[in-house]
């Protein structure tokens, strides 16, 4: 069985595993780090996203050998300590999430995207969060939402 | 998912290598179609070799008219690319919109290309541009490249290397997406280029994508959306699926073509 070495939330980790384990696997069954969802496993709903070298991916659709080597940064990681980040604490403000199933992602692909865009359109972020499904919440207080995180973010 | 053995081989030499004493190989780059047909058991390889260890598959080169992308270089990449957007921005357009965003942190113009899905953006810019497939044992025109659905002129083992794309005079693509995974229900690739106009199409034929000599001989005698004519494409060569009928998706051809070249500008 292949080793797998790798930095989750600043802490480094290693373990054998089956080859076939999937990254969200290695996140949730090996490290128990279960704010990461799997809504759908087949690449489409974005529940599962996490960064990995600082940029989102789907982390159902990524083997943890993939990740060797990697900086991977889960929800649990977004925060310090009990200070939200300011995308987590703009969904909190804002109404910008029902049940939370498809929250963490969304807020992954979020931070993502206001790192790449600090001053995103509704357009832009509507565009930006393609790949993540709501069934909620209409989506329009996620895009609230995240307006308001990517201007925390810009300080 | 069927286990398998993992190597992550660090040059193409080795990879080969790898892949030719494999039972049953399986090269694997971005994994974004990959993976997802693994976990659906419609691929089992026996073997995956990895190649993202291999830097010289990796980056974007401009040089004497032509752009040199490496086969596994990230969607990502090339839509960011200022070198890209420089030479061709309809190439840095259309990397901008496959799929999403961590798909394309991912996904790679190599996998693209050598996976063939009817409904790709990339095939249509390689087929349209003109562009050269490179592989570890030669390069393949695009005209001979894409043989038909996820069908490539690619022999058993073969790795694409890079894509080169000649500058075009103008070049635009447009797309009809599928609104749940973006890919193209219909997309339409124009280029201007000195040698004359070519015109390609994704997400629609039945036999993957096509070039419309109709249309590029219209083009080049009249570069105006009015030059497209309707009734050039027939329902009978189109795909039909839950997404679309031929009919609906012979006419969006005309619809994105004409789009297209008010888009070239
Ligand atoms: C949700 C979702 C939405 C998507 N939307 C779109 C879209 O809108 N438009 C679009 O075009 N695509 C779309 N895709 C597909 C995406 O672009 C993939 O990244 C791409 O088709 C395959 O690239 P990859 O690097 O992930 O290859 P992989 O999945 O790793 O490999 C695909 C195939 O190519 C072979 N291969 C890979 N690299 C090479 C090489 N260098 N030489 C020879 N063979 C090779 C592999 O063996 C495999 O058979 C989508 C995918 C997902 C999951
Ligand atoms: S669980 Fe990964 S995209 Fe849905
Ligand atoms: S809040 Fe329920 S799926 Fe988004």
């Amino acid at each position: 069985m292949p080793t797998v070495s790798m930095t989750v939330n600043g802490q480094t980790v290693s373990a054998e595993v089956d080859g076939r384990t999937l990254l969200v696997e290695f996140i949730r069954e090996h490290l128990a780090l279960t704010g990461t969802h799997v809504g759908c496993d087949t690449s489409q709903c974005g529940a599962c996203v996490v960064h990995v070298n600082g940029e989102a991916a789907k982390s159902c659709t990524m083997l943890a050998v993939q990740a060797n080597g990697a900086s991977v940064t889960t929800i649990e990681g977004l925060s310090e300590g009990d200070d939200l980040h300011p995308m987590q604490a703009a969904f909190k403000d804002n109404h910008g999430l029902q049940c939370g199933f498809c929250t963490p992602g969304m807020i992954m692909s979020a931070v993502d995207l206001a790192k790449r865009n600090p001053n995103p359109t509704e357009a832009e972020i509507r565009k930006g969060l393609e790949g993540n499904i709501c069934r909620c919440t209409g989506y329009h207080n996620i895009v609230k939402a995240v307006a308001q995180g990517a201007a925390g973010m810009r300080g | 998912m069927q286990s398998f053995n993992y190597a992550k081989p660090a040059s193409l030499a080795d990879a080969a290598a790898a892949l030719a004493k494999a039972e049953d190989g399986t090269l694997l780059a971005g994994g974004q179609t990959l993976l997802p047909t693994m976990k659906a058991r419609l691929a089992a390889p026996s073997d995956l070799v990895d190649l993202a260890g291999i830097a010289e598959l990796k980056g974007i080169s401009v040089s004497g008219g032509t752009v040199t992308i490496g086969a596994m270089t990230r969607h990502a990449d090339v839509a960011g690319s200022a070198e890209v957007k420089g030479a061709i921005p309809a190439l840095a357009a259309l990397a901008g919109g496959i799929g999403d965003q961590a798909v394309r942190n991912r996904g790679t113009i190599g996998g693209s290309v050598a996976n063939n899905d009817p409904a790709a953006d990339y095939p249509a810019a390689v087929l349209g541009l003109g562009a050269t497939v490179r592989t570890n044992s030669r390069s393949i025109a695009a005209d001979d490249f894409f043989t038909g659905l996820f069908d490539t002129a690619l022999n058993a083992g073969e790795i694409v290397t890079a894509v080169s794309f000649p500058v075009p005079q103008k070049a635009a693509y447009v797309k009809f997406p599928n609104p749940a995974s973006r890919y193209a229900m219909v997309g339409v690739f124009v280029a201007k280029t000195a040698s004359g106009v070519r015109v390609a199409v994704t997400g629609a034929g039945n036999g993957g994508v096509f070039r419309v000599p109709a249309y590029e001989a219209a083009l080049a005698a009249n570069f105006s959306p009015s030059a497209i004519a309707d009734g050039v494409i027939s329902a009978a060569d189109m795909n039909s699926d839950l997404h679309a009928d031929a009919e609906y998706r012979a006419h969006l051809v005309a619809v994105m073509a004409r789009r297209a070249v008010a888009a070239a500008g």
